[in-house]
Formats: structure tokens, sequence, C-alpha cells
């Protein structure tokens, strides 16, 4: 008994100080920007912050146009997220519920997109969306990512999980294909939906290349590219750096507090198909 | 259930065929969308870099001569590309076996029913929504040379401070740290929902035959983990391979080309110096190296790997 009391009392220790490890850099993050010019300037900063000094927050938001980084970020986000989820679930549902000619053969090929990494197909893309002057606008960041296979396989494998009696049921009623889509298909897979929203609107909330390479202007910034110009501000001291970037995270561990169910089987999913 | 295929030959039944017909034409409709934006976007971009890398182009991107395969040849017969690729592989090293060792050990010591792990394997899971953009910053100022918080720990175990990002025998191991830092949520989580999938009843039956919890582990448990392993392995290569963010924020390839891995190169050559030909080469040679590792994972999860 008193061993195994050691025993977890000892797994204890050694989780807190491996939770240690890893939070630090947030702990750092979050500590540092409640910070005082004063108190950052000196060396060693200290570990806490004296006070909770909200003035970082207020010059970050003023000095820097951070609001207006995460409402780009939000938007483009937020459409490329409902896109994938309309062609993912209407894909899903031909390849789930509908018998017709080159099943196998497009299966395939959506099975293949899955192949191609993103280095072979940027260049290509950044110069098509130069040449239709879509540079420093949303579509630009939008409509390259409006649908993607992952989503495709995981909604689809959910619908062929989905009772076969259901749809013999709504046949004999006289339901059609696009009525059973709207009305049983996506209201009963709305945790599979929910776990492709919120796997998608992260990938890209924290997408950066693509947005890098086709945003010039301030103004069409997304939140990434933003934050990482921060680093080139000199006038900018830690603090107000740090600020920034906690503000940046704050919606990224709202999605995860809600979203982890969500984002554990949108993880899992992609090892199992693997 | 009507046969697909008895259905198309009972083809006096015009109702039939109408329903047939009616739903081909639904099922392109529904495919539709996804294939015009893959055809957009995936296939014509990829014929497209086949024919770029054997071109050389004006700094617009229009095609100013076409040299076959000269710029494989240029790339393959200079220094610099083995050079990064070197980087490349130096990198997933430092990267792939340390992060995936890390985050099978804080998997398994967390799976277990002791009260409270829900706010640890939350915390380790908490780097998987870390942005690279973010996540630089953030180490970029730790790693700072006089004033970050790095060097100062060290200083307080008499250690002399280390130039982190800006000494060449250092940069790489620097992004790695970080580079692991940032991964360990995504493997963190994948590894611990496979741990989840060992039935209990191996753990009791090892028990019951006096196996200790750390031979258990490590000659039952990972065996039966294998699939798992494996696929985080492939995807943890790939994407070290395709590592780009933390390079871009923290080292911009140097300090003298210490930290320029392949796709950073690719980078530089086609959106810095404009020079699209000799980026698409090295983009296609990579596409090359990456689907070998995809075919490969494929072949191995089906022979090789333990299953149940």
């Amino acid at each position: 008994m008193i061993l195994r009391r050691a025993a977890s009392a000892f797994t204890y220790l050694l989780l807190l100080l491996l939770s240690l490890v890893v939070l630090y850099p947030l702990i750092f993050t979050v500590f540092s920007s409640f910070m005082t010019e004063k108190e950052v300037a000196n060396f060693p900063p200290p570990l806490f912050p004296s006070s909770f000094y909200l003035g970082n927050f207020a010059e970050a938001i003023s000095g820097f146009p951070i609001v207006r980084f995460i409402l780009n970020s939000f938007i483009v986000s937020t459409a490329i997220m409902l896109c994938q989820v309309i062609t993912s679930s209407l894909a899903a549902y031909a390849f789930a519920f509908l018998n017709f000619k080159g099943k196998a053969v497009l299966f395939g090929l959506f099975l293949s997109t899955m192949m191609i990494p993103w280095e072979v197909t940027i260049i290509p893309n950044y110069l098509t969306i130069k040449d239709w002057g879509w540079m420093d606008s949303y579509q630009g960041l939008i409509v390259p990512f409006m649908a993607g296979a992952f989503g495709v396989f995981l909604l689809r494998q959910f619908f062929l999980q989905l009772p076969r009696e259901l749809f013999d049921a709504a046949k004999i009623d006289g339901c059609g294909h696009i009525r059973c889509y709207f009305s049983m298909v996506l209201p009963l897979s709305r945790s599979s939906i929910a776990t492709l929203a919120v796997y998608t609107f992260l990938t890209h909330w924290n997408h950066f290349l693509w947005p890098l390479l086709i945003t010039n202007k301030a103004s069409m910034r997304t939140v990434q590219i933003g934050v990482a110009m921060l680093q080139h501000a000199e006038v900018m001291s830690w603090n107000l750096i740090l600020a920034g970037v906690t503000i940046v995270l704050i919606p990224s561990f709202v999605l995860l507090a809600f979203g982890v169910k969500q984002l554990v089987r949108g993880i899992t999913a992609g090892a199992l198909k693997g | 259930m009507p046969n697909y295929e008895s259905v198309l030959n009972d083809r006096k039944s015009k109702e039939v065929r109408k329903r047939v017909w009616k739903e081909h034409a639904l099922a392109y409709g529904f495919l539709a969308p996804s294939i015009i934006v893959f055809v957009m976007f995936l296939f014509y971009p990829m014929l497209k870099s086949v024919y770029l890398s054997m071109t050389i182009t004006d700094p617009r991107g229009q095609v100013v001569e076409f040299v076959w395969l000269e710029n494989f040849i240029r790339l393959l017969s200079t220094g610099q590309f083995y050079k990064n690729l070197g980087v490349t592989l130096m990198f997933i090293l430092f990267t792939v076996p340390t992060s995936l060792i890390w985050s099978l050990f804080l998997a398994a010591i967390t799976h277990n029913k002791l009260r409270g792990m829900k706010v640890f394997q939350f915390i380790f899971s908490l780097p998987i929504v870390i942005s690279v953009g973010t996540g630089s910053i953030i180490w970029f100022l730790l790693f700072h040379p006089t004033a970050g918080m790095l060097n100062y720990f060290l200083s307080l175990v008499h250690v002399g401070p280390i130039p982190w990002l800006t000494d060449p025998s250092w940069a790489l191991i620097s992004i790695s740290i970080m580079t692991i830092w940032m991964n360990m949520g995504f493997l963190y989580i994948l590894l611990s929902s496979g741990l989840q999938g060992v039935p209990e009843e191996i753990y009791e039956s090892a028990r019951m035959d006096g196996s200790g919890p750390i031979r258990t582990f490590l000659q039952i448990v990972l065996p039966l983990l294998s699939p798992t392993i494996f696929f985080a392995l492939i995807v943890s290569v790939i994407s070290a391979f395709q590592a780009f963010g933390q390079i871009h924020i923290l080292t911009k390839g140097g300090p003298i080309n210490s930290t320029n891995v392949m796709v950073y190169s690719i980078y530089q050559d086609a959106f810095v110096n404009f020079r699209f030909g000799i980026g698409s080469a090295q983009a296609l040679i990579l596409f090359a190296i990456i689907l070998l590792l995809t075919l490969l994972q494929f072949k191995v999860l089906e022979k090789k790997v333990h299953y149940q």
C-alpha cells in the first residue's frame, strides 16, 4: 500500500515537472505580456508579473493592426471551413450512397490528391493567383482550399456506418437523394462534421506559407504573418510582442477547450485510414 | 438496394433508365465542386510544375526558354543541393526519433487510472494548437543570446550562454528543439489514442504472468502499438521534410546555410530570386522522395507491422 502510494506520488511529481517543461514557453508568453516595460528591462526578468498590467494589450492593439489580422484570419478560416464542409459532404454522399459510372476511378483520383504535397503545387498556384489579380484578396486566400480529400474520406466513412434501413424506409416514403442529404444525412452526422470543421478551421488559422506569399498589404495579412512581423518591429519591446502573441493564441485555446474531442477524432481518423 | 449492373442491363424499362440517368447527374453534380478545385489547384499545378521544371522563366513567371532536363542536371551536379539535402536529413534525424520517443513516453505515463490525468493529458496535447508563427516568435525570444530565458536558466546551473540561433553548429539543434515542442501535441494525441486501443485484458494477463510494467510495455504493448507508431513515424518524416515556418522566422536558412533545408531553398529560389524553373525542379525531387515514403508506408503497413 505504502509502496503504491509512493509510486503514484512519484508519478504525479514527474508529470508536474514534465508539464512545467511543456508549458514553460506559454507561461513565459502569458506572464510577460502582463509585465510592465520596467519589469522586462531587468535581467533576469522576474518569473511572475507583479500585477495584472493590461497596458501591453492596449498598446499592441492600438499600435499594430492586430484586430485586423485576427479578423482576416477569422474570415478566411471560417470561409474555408464552411466550403470544405459543403464540398466534402456532397462528395462523400455521392461516394457513399449513389451508384454511377467511374466511381472507383474517381475515388482513386480523390485518394491520389492526398499524395500531392504543397511544394509541387505552390509555385504554379502562386503564378495562377497572380495572373488572376487575386494577390491581397480574400478569394486568393480561400478559393484554393475550398475542397479537400481528407474531409471526403472522413465523412464517407461515417456515412457508410449509418444504418441502411433508415434509407430504405426513406426511399419507400418517396424521399429523394437531395432531401435525404439535407434532412437525414447531414443532421445525423453532426459529430463528424464538427470534427472536420474544427480540424479545417485550426489548420487554416495556423496556415503560414500561402498567406505569406499571397499577401503584401498589411491590411490583408493573416494572424500568423502579422505575428511573425512583430519580430521585426524594432521599436516594440518584448512584452508588447508577447501581448500580441497572447491575443493571437486566445482563439486557438478556446478552440482547443471546446473542440479537443473533435480534434482527437480527426487525428485518429487519419491514423486509421493510413 | 438494386444491383447496379442488372439495372443498367435492363434497357427496356424507361423508368429505370431515367432514374439511373438522374442518379448519375446527381452524383457528378455532387462531386463537381471538389473536382473543380482539385483540377485547378492540385492536378493542373502538378503538371505545370513538371513543365516549369524544364524551363527558365522571367521574374514574372513567363517561360523564356525550354531547357529539358538542364535544371535537374544543374541541381544534381552542384554541391549546394546535396548540402541542403544533408541539412534536411539531419533535421529529420534530430526531430523525428526524439519527438516520437518523447511523445510515446508522455502517452505511456499518462495512460493510467490515477486521478487528474485529464489535466495532464490536456497539457500535453496543448502544443497542437500552437501555430508555426506564434511558436517561432515565442522561441525566438527564449533563444535570445543575451536576454533569453534559456541562457538565463543555463547560467543558474553555471553553464555558459549558448549562441542558439547564431552559431552554425547550434542553429539546427535549436530549430529542432522548437520543432519537437511544436509537434508533440499531435504525436501525443495520436499515440495516446493508440494506447487506449490496447485491450485492458492484455495488461491483466501480463500482470498475472508476473511481467513488470516496463517489460509489459516494451514487449507486449509496443508491438501492438506498432501500426500507430509506424503511421506516426511516416507522418513525422514527411512533415519534417516540409518544415518551413520556423526556419523562415528563426534563421532564414542561415547562419552559413546551416539550416537551409530543401523546402527553404525552394522558397528562396522561387519567391526570393524568382527562379521558378529551378524551384520547381527541386520541388519535384522532394515530391519523389515523399512519394516513395508514402508508398513505403502502404507496403509496410500491409505486411510487416503487427496487427491484432
